[in-house]
């Protein structure tokens, strides 16, 4: 039998992402899982940053030259955010995973903290960083 | 409904994927472990904007950046590779496919912390 002349079948089917309106607390998750897999990007730039100083002056030049660039800037300026956010996120996850603040009230006013401490710190940083230089 | 497990496998309690909750638990501890490392992390690098090759060299040679580096690194990319490897899992569906990625992500994370470590022993030792 091809799949043509199947039957179609009368469960009821999960209804999928695109059902559903975007939420605050549904954002927050799937931007945790998108800033972790920057952020395990970002490591190789962190590997290239840590080998360039063992490698010596010429290297680490490259490297800061790098940093330096518009890209670099803005891919550096990406990595800190979604180093700060998946800091506060995770604390989030870790508090949830202890039992506590699951109640809808609670995840929305955990999930705005986050979203604020992650901006706050990110500019914090950046501003430290432009002062320091 | 009846239990089909055998007692042995219930109280093993390792489940279909026979690591229990391993994986969950390690995800769990090198997170917390991050965190205040995360935010040392942070703050030296910011110190260090713009540092020139023989600052940032004499900061990664000193006993206790270079050792809280280490760990750093270490448990990023413990935590990273446990992190992708649920992401894999969870887009990846041919059988093959998945079992490469998941591999080649755990491999490449080995062989990027050991050259990180590497490198900042070598700086450590005087290289």
């Amino acid at each position: 039998m091809s799949s043509a002349d199947r039957p179609v079948s009368k469960r009821p089917l999960s209804p999928h992402l695109q059902v559903y309106r975007i939420q605050l607390t549904s954002l927050l998750s799937i931007t945790h899982r998108a800033t972790g897999i920057a952020l395990t990007l970002g490591a190789l730039y962190l590997v290239w940053w840590i080998v360039a100083i063992a490698a010596g002056p010429d290297a680490y030049a490259t490297v800061s030259s790098f940093s330096g660039s518009i890209v670099g800037r803005l891919m550096l300026l990406g990595w800190t955010f979604s180093l700060f956010y998946h800091l506060a996120n995770g604390i989030r996850h870790l508090v949830w995973d202890a039992g506590r603040g699951l109640d809808l009230k609670t995840t929305y006013m955990s999930g705005w903290l986050v979203v604020l401490s992650a901006s706050a710190l990110t500019v914090i940083a950046w501003i430290a960083a432009y002062a320091l230089r | 409904m009846a239990d089909l497990r055998s007692p042995l496998n219930r109280v093993r309690g390792l489940g279909s994927a026979k690591e229990g909750t391993h994986h969950w638990w390690a995800q769990r501890l090198t997170a917390l472990a991050l965190i205040p490392l995360t935010i040392w992390f942070a703050i030296s690098i910011v110190m260090l904007t713009g540092a020139d090759h023989a600052t940032a060299k004499a900061w990664l040679g000193s006993l206790w950046p270079a050792a809280l580096l280490v760990l750093t690194i270490a448990m990023t990319f413990h935590h990273g590779q446990l992190g992708l490897q649920v992401v894999i899992e969870d887009y990846v569906h041919n059988e093959a496919l998945k079992i490469a990625s998941i591999l080649l992500v755990k491999g490449v994370a080995v062989v990027l912390s050991v050259v990180a470590i590497a490198a900042i022993a070598r700086i450590a030792f005087g290289g």
